[in-house]
């Protein structure tokens, strides 16, 4: 009997004939047609009090976008959503909408079919970009200074936000590429022709915001000068550290971080270039883990399984996006949790895994039973955290509060234990949606402009 | 299998599916194929002295509704522009290849004795079965004292209808235009003059829409646009009123009524044939969708009335017209309020804001446990149907009968009424 252990681990680049890969990356789900949209549009209800607006976290007036697309007045529709949300073009694409405003629409009550609002966000605000308008005009500067650390969903809204009201707003970046997550951390189909960086043009344009990259918190730049310089701060820091398994052989070559690899893909121009595995395995069970798995399978690995250690509910990938990954040919394994990773020669060849179960007190428990999936890459993507200690020898520590998870406490205006101090996004407490932290930014923004205001 | 054989005033076809005056009946070709779907009869596109009028380019215009292409359409196409000869040659071939349909024949000329005299002779010549006066054309022609022009003077209408029973013993339809205050005027006219059937209602004078780039009426021919005449399912409610006013005057009894006017499936015709019609005219539906309609019209009246054990057209003919009464009559003391379905209530809110906002504020909006429910305030309900409407789920709203014990009392008893009929003593 052959075993794994016979066979070389097998690692490499082009793996797929050229155009395979760009049919690969292309729009996972293409924008639409006029009359596409004008048929969709029809069938909203324009609902009272709707539910879809609620459950939508910034908010949109869902009903009237809609029903200015109905009525030909596209332009309108796009300043509703935009004014909600100024990064509307990438919730279109990136929203789990099948948990927020889709699963509230009430044509999902009624027939399991609801308005795809997803989509009509994006022919709303693909129209208003394609043609280069600025539906905002930026009042007169106040002479007020606002720092902004990271300029992610949360820094970019607030920053927008501030800057529309007169305000001049810098953004302090410690990578190469505004964007935050946008950019380095949604699948590359998601987010095609480079969308985010237009996105961040459109935002820039209104005026009054200044970008300076690479100047981290805690090395370049430290909150209490960013306190003395400018009247407010707000803290978009997003997630700093990602969780580890704490099983031997995590630190072999061939395990690697989920959200490294999706950084490295979306930032390659030639995604043949890309060495990845036959055999794939993805640690998880969120959204990371579906996007890592299902982009090995498009540059060319063979068998990808995505393990995770309860079962289907408990996955935080919503039910479409397991869909997907098992459309796209990923198998999903549920009920195990890893126990280590085995090499030969110092490369990774197995993952060991252990049956899990629910026990009496409901807690998940190891069965004993053991069994090895093949893998010449581990991808781990069991989630991120923010890890205050390592900004900058914890120069934050004792100086703003934090909760018990390690994020900032911050109150209802996303006002942080320092009074002229904000944070919003992956690094406070709530849902880590871009459409969550560019709520953030946008509720911290009216509270500094309101704070100014007062003084 | 119900019986759907039509004799309209001697005219017989096999089923009461005509196909108006219009553009699917100006051919030969066009006509054949009609007959060929099984239509039961063909009222010719309007015949007129040669030489023939011109058409323009660019002739009709349609409205869409929330997807829906063509709710309403409209033309500027005026009567047949080719010779008087050629069509006459073609009736006579269609009647000689399909002797048991119905072959009418529209006409439209001049207000002269001798102009409608001379046509019918040549009319009487082709074994068409008879004859339909377009009083109802309500563009270009009318401009030219044909048409509508016509039809809007009952006098006209009477002298036109006794010259064709006087030159021709071919049956006459008149065809009356909507385009008047009160289409009693000239159905009564057109019954003095001696006419054995109305068809009814021609299109309604109409601009489609405004093309804001060009800023013109649409259809736009060269960048102008002119008036038109208007019809499709949009038109129906309009048709069906004036139809039924024909069908319960007395003096308007014996008159035979070719119902028309957005007419599209089975369940349009029969309620045309049920307001007093006993044949139906349609153009829009075909022109939508091709002849092939008539098979599923027939189908689906054929299974409707075996449902309902009617052995033939004529069993339900008019049947509703006892029912249609004029507002004076109507109970006051009935009473309906609305009532929710809770279980199919999908939360969308909309019979709350409709009548909070522009009726009653009967429909409480409630949050519970942070849920919504929508709730029926019956003390303040009218029973008035708008949230019924505006549900979007079939039968969630319903309108429930509240048996308060009073009286059947009208208007003309009401103690509010001053003139209200004195009980006798």
């Amino acid at each position: 009997m052959t075993s794994v252990m016979d066979v070389p681990a097998d690692i490499a680049s082009g793996r797929l004939p050229l155009r395979d890969y760009e049919t690969n990356f292309e729009d996972a789900t293409p924008p639409l047609s006029r009359k596409q949209a004008l048929i969709e549009a029809a069938r909203c209800y324009y609902c009272y009090d709707a539910p879809c607006m609620e459950a939508c976290p910034t908010g949109i007036d869902i009903p009237s976008f809609i029903a200015r697309i109905a009525a030909d007045n596209v332009k309108g529709s796009a300043t509703t959503i935009l004014e909600a949300n100024i990064m509307g073009g990438t919730c279109a694409r990136v929203c789990p909408t099948e948990i927020l405003c889709e699963q509230a629409c009430v044509r999902t009550a009624q027939e399991q079919k609801p308005v795809t609002i997803g989509s009509l966000q994006r022919y709303a605000t693909d129209w208003l970009f394609e043609r280069g308008i600025q539906p905002f005009t930026r009042a007169e500067p106040t002479g007020r200074k606002i720092a902004v650390v990271g300029a992610g969903p949360a820094g970019l809204s607030c920053a927008h936000g501030l800057a529309v009201l007169g305000h001049e707003v810098t953004v302090f970046e410690a990578r190469p590429k505004p964007g935050g997550l946008n950019e380095y951390g949604i699948a590359a189909y998601k987010l095609t022709n480079d969308f985010a960086q237009r996105e961040v043009d459109f935002i820039l344009s209104v005026g009054g915001i200044t970008i300076e990259h690479g100047k981290a918190l805690g090395r370049d730049i430290h909150l209490a000068e960013l306190r003395a310089d400018y009247d407010a701060v707000f803290l978009g820091l997003g997630h700093n550290a990602v969780n580890a398994l704490m099983i031997e052989g995590e630190g072999l070559e061939g395990v690697v971080n989920a959200v490294d690899f999706i950084a490295e893909l979306r930032q390659a121009a030639d995604k043949s270039t890309l060495p990845i595995g036959r055999r794939i395995v993805v640690i998880g069970g969120g959204n990371t883990a579906v996007d890592a798995a299902i982009q090995s399978k498009r540059l060319g690995a063979e068998d990808v399984t995505i393990v995770y250690r309860r079962g289907p509910d408990g996955m935080s990938a919503t039910h479409m996006e397991q869909e997907w990954a098992q459309t796209s040919g990923v198998r999903i394994k549920h009920w195990a949790q890893p126990r280590q990773v085995i090499a030969m020669d110092g490369r990774v060849r197995e993952v060991e895994f252990e049956y899990t179960m629910l026990n009496e007190e409901g807690r998940l428990t190891g069965t004993g039973e053991f069994f090895r999936v093949p893998a010449d890459m581990v991808f781990k993507a069991i989630g991120q955290c923010f890890v205050p200690a390592s900004i900058g020898a914890g120069e934050l520590n004792g100086v703003l509060e934090f909760r018990p998870d390690g994020r900032f406490a911050v109150n209802e205006d996303r006002q942080t234990s320092l009074p002229n101090v904000f944070a919003g996004g992956d690094c406070v407490a709530g849902i880590d949606l871009t459409v969550s932290a560019v709520q953030d930014g946008k509720l911290a923004a009216a509270a500094i402009h309101r704070q100014l205001s007062a003084s | 299998m119900a019986n759907l054989v039509s004799d309209f005033i001697g005219i017989r076809s096999p089923n009461p599916f005509w196909l108006a005056s219009a553009p699917p009946t100006d051919k030969e070709y066009n006509v054949v194929r009609a007959f060929k779907a099984g239509w039961g009869g063909v009222v010719w596109k309007t015949l007129g002295e040669d030489p023939p009028v011109v058409n323009v380019s660019s002739r009709y215009g349609a409205f869409s509704y929330n997807g829906t292409r063509i709710a309403g359409f409209n033309n500027i196409e005026l009567i047949t522009d080719r010779p008087l000869e050629v069509n006459l040659q073609e009736i006579k071939s269609v009647k000689r290849q399909f002797p048991d349909r119905a072959v009418v024949v529209s006409l439209m000329v001049p207000c002269e004795e001798e102009s409608w005299k001379n046509i019918l002779r040549q009319v009487e010549e082709t074994g068409a079965d008879g004859i339909e006066l377009n009083f109802g054309c309500p563009h270009g022609m009318s401009e030219r004292g044909m048409g509508s022009a016509v039809g809007q003077v009952p006098e006209y209408v009477e002298m036109v209808a006794r010259w064709c029973k006087k030159h021709s013993r071919m049956p006459l339809i008149v065809k009356l235009t909507p385009n008047i205050t009160n289409i009693l005027g000239p159905a009564r006219a057109a019954k003095r003059g001696g006419a054995d059937a109305v068809s009814l209602i021609n299109t309604i004078q109409s601009i489609m829409s405004v093309d804001l780039d060009v800023m013109a009426p649409t259809p736009v021919v060269g960048g102008k646009g002119t008036h038109g005449g208007y019809c499709g399912p949009a038109v129906k409610p309009i048709a069906m009123h004036m139809v039924a006013d024909i069908a319960r005057d007395p003096e308007c009894q014996g008159l035979a009524i070719s119902g028309i006017g957005g007419i599209s499936n089975w369940h349009d015709a029969a309620e045309f044939i049920s307001l007093g019609a006993s044949t139906v005219q349609v153009c829009t539906a075909a022109m939508h969708h091709g002849f092939r309609i008539v098979e599923d019209m027939a189908d689906g009246l054929n299974n409707w009335m075996d449902s309902r054990d009617f052995a033939d057209i004529r069993a339900f003919t008019g049947m509703a017209i006892p029912n249609y009464v004029h507002w004076q009559d109507l109970n006051l003391n009935y009473k309906i309020v609305a009532n929710i379905d809770q279980d199919a209530c999908i939360k969308c809110g909309l019979c709350h804001i409709a009548c909070e906002d522009t009726a009653h504020q009967a429909v409480g909006a409630l949050r519970i446990d942070g849920a919504r429910r929508y709730e029926i305030i019956e003390e303040e309900c009218v029973g008035c149907n708008l949230c019924m409407h505006v549900c979007p789920v079939e039968n969630c709203i319903t309108m429930q009968e509240r048996d308060e014990g009073k009286p059947f009392l009208t208007w003309q008893d009401h103690p509010n009424n001053p003139m209200r009929r004195q009980a006798a003593e």
